[in-house]
């Protein structure tokens, strides 16, 4: 009685003002007051040129073609820059540029190998936050992602395999001096632009190959500054040659005979053609390509940490993650609690203007995307799925937007179950027995990552076992580092990419 | 101004313990002498309390370090080549003092010194992926063997003739890298070089009681380190009676002990960034976990 009486006192005395404030509170009549977040836009002092060029043989050219193509900020579709489009010839002088570096980059000892990957790093941590506005910008996902996850990891991949260089015998046990593959020609995807960036440059480097890269037609900024980065560090011209432009530019790279080895990373599509153009010609492959990962959520789960996962799972990066957890699969005691927690969790994520602070949710990447992922919600409605939007917030009027959605009510045989939509829509299933999970969780074409939540050890380790999937996290979900594998098994790609295993694609015996 | 020639501002080294630079407590102090027998400079002379607090400052430090993530002991290990980078002229000017060797080898050294250093700031989120394993042991369980730090280590360079830089970053680097305190003595005849490392070490964010360099008589410290109950292991380069002395105390607690011969060859880059060199500072830790539904 007595804490009740004074904690009514403390409420008399407060200022007139807060008693305002909790009576235009949008919950009505509840007690509990209701603080609406204020805009906390990062401010954005990056110098972006009106076009970019090539980075072939340590200098920046002009594409032989001389034509460009737009990048536009798809949170505004402001036209952010003019990208040069490089065709078969710009992808020819950059492999010869790759191949000429090749002799003098490998017998160069390999701790002075390391000390560029190291000072790569480095630059990249110095200007993480010119990288990080530029990538939420050009990308579309939310600065606290870019800020927080794509950077620090793109530095921590050279940072990780600038060691490697020296250590490489120890890496691959058995061979006495393992060598590099040779040219590598490397197309990565715009989701992570310039993480993927790192995964793919980093190793090849450390390994002694050279590279030409081709970053993803609508995400060319963060690569252009990468390549300034790369001047910086006085990197050896044509160790590393980037090639902008799109899918014929990649084809271009992935059909020159001078390319000893290819690693793409994409949707499954283009890696089946990848994969028959370079069995034509005996060329090294890697891929990493799509998926359709299942979460796993079993009654003996921490249900609250569980939600938090699955929203790591589907909604990170807009759902523009290949390991996305797009299919959850809930034991059926507990699907109501999990669906109605859910359903409150999201409506507290923040839809908008990737470069705030407070955004969750950023924009799409792209109209075609925006339209891929929409053609998917109508498809699963008309499959008789229940779509749910709980997320009421207004959205931006320009740029490209989804809400976060999942779909009750979905059968193993809808497409929404089946496919990968690549955007912030998750598939709720349920299950009653861990064997049942675990035959559906594997019932894809996918291989790519697992989630499993459960308290109980033993079951853990049992179904990671089980499940056919390259990456499995237990009571947690899209977590990735430097040092630790990535990759699919199945139709989600083969070689792994990070840790001492992703180094085996970029050496010869 | 007086026409008098300036005169030179005399520095006595101190020792390094917990991120501080103290006397000896007892009040003690050696002459350094240079090849021809001048003065160089005063060194602190440490006593049995001073290698007690240097333990104890290592065993303090020892949780934070060994708890932090291998990428962040990584870069701090880098962090101290960039910063011994800056020094090298300094370095090398310290080896040529008590040396009398000549620059040019002087200055490979330095270079040699800071290259191993930047090797090993490689190891430390690499080598429990080289000594770990994941073991199929015939049964339903999950078993993985993983290396740990051992704890506190007592680097003893008791000879450095040859290499007094590169002998002393190749005996402390190892065990620092897998996450072990380390408690350094450095040699009494060529000590400068190493000296700096301990005044450089700081400014790399080597988090204080990391890394402790103390100065003395190593015939003297070897029986109070041997029998020092707070010390796990030992990694020496020292004369056949040292390394007795050495061995015969560490077997009363079991510690950790790789003395190697007063021949070592340091400037051997193979051998000495082999992750094998990490054997004597790590644990095995087996874990067993079922795995059945």
């Amino acid at each position: 009685m007595v804490r009740r009486h004074s904690a009514t006192k403390s409420r008399v005395a407060l200022p007139a003002k807060y008693d305002q404030s909790m009576a235009d509170a949008p919950t009505g009549n509840s007690p509990v007051t209701t603080w609406e977040y204020s805009p906390a836009p990062e401010t954005t002092p990056v110098v972006i040129p009106d076009q970019t060029q090539l980075y072939v043989g340590g200098k920046f050219i002009e594409p032989h073609s001389k034509k460009r193509f737009t990048t536009v900020n798809p949170a505004t579709e402001a036209i952010l820059s003019n990208i040069a489009d490089g065709d078969a010839a710009d992808v020819d002088a950059a492999v010869s540029a790759a191949r000429k570096a090749l002799k003098p980059w490998g017998k160069l000892p390999a701790s002075e190998r390391a000390k560029y990957l190291y000072r790569i790093a480095r630059r990249i941590q110095e200007r993480a936050r010119e990288l990080a506005i530029l990538e939420s910008m050009d990308g579309g996902k939310p600065i606290k992602e870019s800020r927080d996850v794509d950077i620090p990891l793109a530095a921590q991949h050279f940072f990780h395999h600038a060691g490697w260089c020296d250590k490489l015998r120890y890496a691959m046990p058995g061979t006495r001096e393992p060598r590099p593959v040779g040219v590598c020609g490397q197309i990565i995807p715009w989701n992570f632009p310039l993480l993927m960036a790192a995964w793919k440059l980093a190793p090849a480097l450390a390994c002694g190959n050279t590279v030409v890269l081709k970053p993803a037609e609508t995400t060319s900024l963060t690569a252009m500054r990468l390549a300034e980065i790369l001047q910086e560090c006085d990197l050896p011209p044509g160790v590393v040659n980037i090639v902008t432009g799109a899918g014929a530019t990649g084809k271009a790279l992935v059909d020159h005979a001078g390319v000893d080895k290819i690693a793409f990373t994409g949707s499954t599509e283009v890696g089946k053609q990848i994969a028959q153009a370079c069995a034509k010609r005996g060329t090294r492959l890697t891929l990493e390509l799509g998926g359709k990962s299942a979460n796993i959520i079993f009654a003996d789960a921490a249900i609250d940490q569980a939600i938090e996962g699955i929203v790591q799972g589907i909604w990170f990066n807009q759902g523009h993650v290949c390991c996305a957890g797009s299919r959850l699969f809930v034991e059926e005691s507990i699907l109501p609690e999990v669906t109605r927690k859910l359903e409150m969790r999201m409506k507290t994520l923040r839809v908008g203007d990737p470069l705030d602070k407070n955004t969750d949710i950023g924009a799409i990447n792209s109209k075609q995307q925006l339209a891929i992922i929409e053609g998917y919600i109508a498809e699963g409605s008309r499959e008789g799925c229940t779509v749910c939007q709980p997320n009421h917030q207004t959205l931006p009027t320009k740029g490209y937007w989804c809400r976060p959605t999942f779909m009750t009510g979905v059968q193993p045989a809808h497409v929404v179950a089946r496919e990968e939509i690549f955007g912030p829509v998750l598939a709720v299933m349920s299950f009653r027995t861990p064997e049942e999970a675990i035959s559906r969780a594997n019932n894809s074409p996918y291989g790519l990552a697992a989630g499993i939540w459960t308290e109980k050890g033993s079951k853990m380790f049992d179904v990671a076992r089980r499940l056919q999937a390259g990456v499995v996290w237990c009571n947690t979900y899209n977590q990735f580092d430097a040092t630790s594998p990535f990759g699919g098994f199945k139709e989600s790609g083969f070689g792994r990419e990070g840790g001492m295993h992703g180094l085996a694609a970029y050496l010869s015996e | 101004m007086s026409d008098h020639e300036r005169l030179a501002v005399l520095k006595t080294w101190k020792l390094f313990i917990k991120g501080s630079f103290p006397r000896s407590e007892s009040g003690r102090t050696l002459p350094l002498l240079n090849k021809e027998g001048g003065l160089v400079a005063h060194l602190s002379h440490a006593s049995r309390k001073d290698l007690r607090e240097a333990v104890e400052a290592a065993r303090g430090a020892f949780p934070g370090w060994s708890g932090s993530t291998a990428y962040l002991r990584s870069q701090i290990i880098y962090r101290l080549a960039e910063m011994l980078e800056g020094r090298r002229a300094e370095l090398s000017d310290a080896l040529r003092s008590t040396s009398g060797v000549s620059k040019k080898k002087a200055d490979t050294e330095v270079s040699a010194s800071i290259d191993r250093t930047v090797s090993w700031a490689g190891w430390c989120d690499k080598f429990p992926m080289v000594l770990g394993s994941r073991n199929p042991v015939a049964g339903p369980y999950h078993n993985f063997s993983m290396p740990e730090p051992s704890g506190v280590c007592v680097a003893v360079q008791g000879v450095a003739d040859q290499h007094s830089l590169l002998g002393f970053m190749s005996l402390v680097l190892p065990p620092l890298c897998t996450g072990n305190a380390v408690v350094a003595v450095a040699d009494t005849k060529h000590p400068l070089a190493p000296l700096l490392v301990a005044e450089i070490a700081p400014t790399a964010d080597i988090p204080a009681g990391v890394l402790n360099v103390i100065t003395g008589d190593a015939k003297e410290l070897a029986g109070w380190i041997a029998s020092h109950r707070d010390v796990d292991s030992v990694h020496a380069i020292a004369d056949e009676s040292i390394a007795a002395t050495l061995r015969a105390g560490a077997a009363e607690n079991l510690k950790r002990v790789q003395i190697l011969s007063k021949d070592e060859d340091f400037s051997d880059t193979d051998r000495w960034t082999n992750p094998r060199r990490l054997a004597p500072f790590v644990e095995t830790k087996t874990v067993w976990h079922p795995s059945a539904t």
